[in-house]
């Protein structure tokens, strides 16, 4: 019973990635761009979870705090870059 | 206009201690497990870059005084005279070893030299990755 909620979750968060893929090829403005982009991360990060209980391991753990560090990062480049047009800036004043 | 930006300086004071932890957790890691040098040096290469996103420049070069060209020629350095000494000791070109030593407050512990070519690689992936974003990343 417990493989089989597991398995649909699985299938029903790549179903999610998949339509918030088209938003990020579609979508309007920026903004609904990068709002998709940090959700997909964050549907990563539930699928390698999910993977982690189905096959029953302790392997995937590291990937989960990776993924999350690198999907925080970029969307924090992103929200800078979108409000004030540069990434990096030379001297803040 | 002028934006307010407490909240993500507020925030980079801890998460980047938690994403260095974390690099180092990872660059020790990486003899059995996933892990290693290379993926060590891109999360430490990621948090300076977090450091750079929520100050600016000047801050960053105010308080990590290093030339990161420099910290890339010294991490190669270090792993080619890594891979020379397996010719010292009669054997081909970046071979190695290890062996059990007994540390204090660790116990036994399993100490290989592959951990000295990985500090090499650790050093080449942080030089190279942060002199191509203080490149190609900076606003003139």
């Amino acid at each position: 019973m417990f493989a089989i909620i597991l398995n649909i979750s699985a299938v029903l968060i790549v179903l999610s990635s998949l339509i918030g893929l088209y938003r990020v090829v579609k979508g309007p403005s920026n903004p609904d761009r990068v709002i998709t982009l940090d959700m997909i991360g964050v549907n990563l990060i539930s699928l390698v979870a999910v993977i982690t209980l189905i096959l029953n391991t302790t392997a995937f753990l590291e990937v989960i705090l990776l993924l999350s560090i690198l999907s925080f990062i970029g969307t924090v480049s992103f929200s800078k870059f979108i409000t004030k047009g540069v990434v990096i800036e030379r001297k803040r004043d | 206009m002028k934006l307010n930006d407490i909240v993500i300086q507020t925030t980079t004071k801890f998460v980047l201690f938690i994403i260095l932890a974390f690099s180092i957790f990872i660059f020790f890691n990486g003899h059995h497990h996933p892990g290693g040098g290379f993926i060590g040096g891109l999360m430490t290469s990621a948090a300076i870059t977090l450091l750079l996103l929520a100050f600016d420049f000047e801050t960053v070069k105010r308080i990590l005084p290093i030339d990161f060209k420099i910290l890339t020629a010294s991490g190669m350095l270090i792993a080619t005279l890594t891979g020379m000494g397996g010719l010292v000791f009669g054997g081909p070109f970046l071979s190695h070893t290890f062996g059990y030593v007994h540390l204090p407050f660790f116990g036994e512990v399993e100490l290989a030299t592959a951990l000295l070519f990985d500090l090499g690689v650790y050093f080449v992936v942080v030089g190279s990755a942060l002199t191509i974003i203080e490149m190609i990343g900076g606003d003139q």
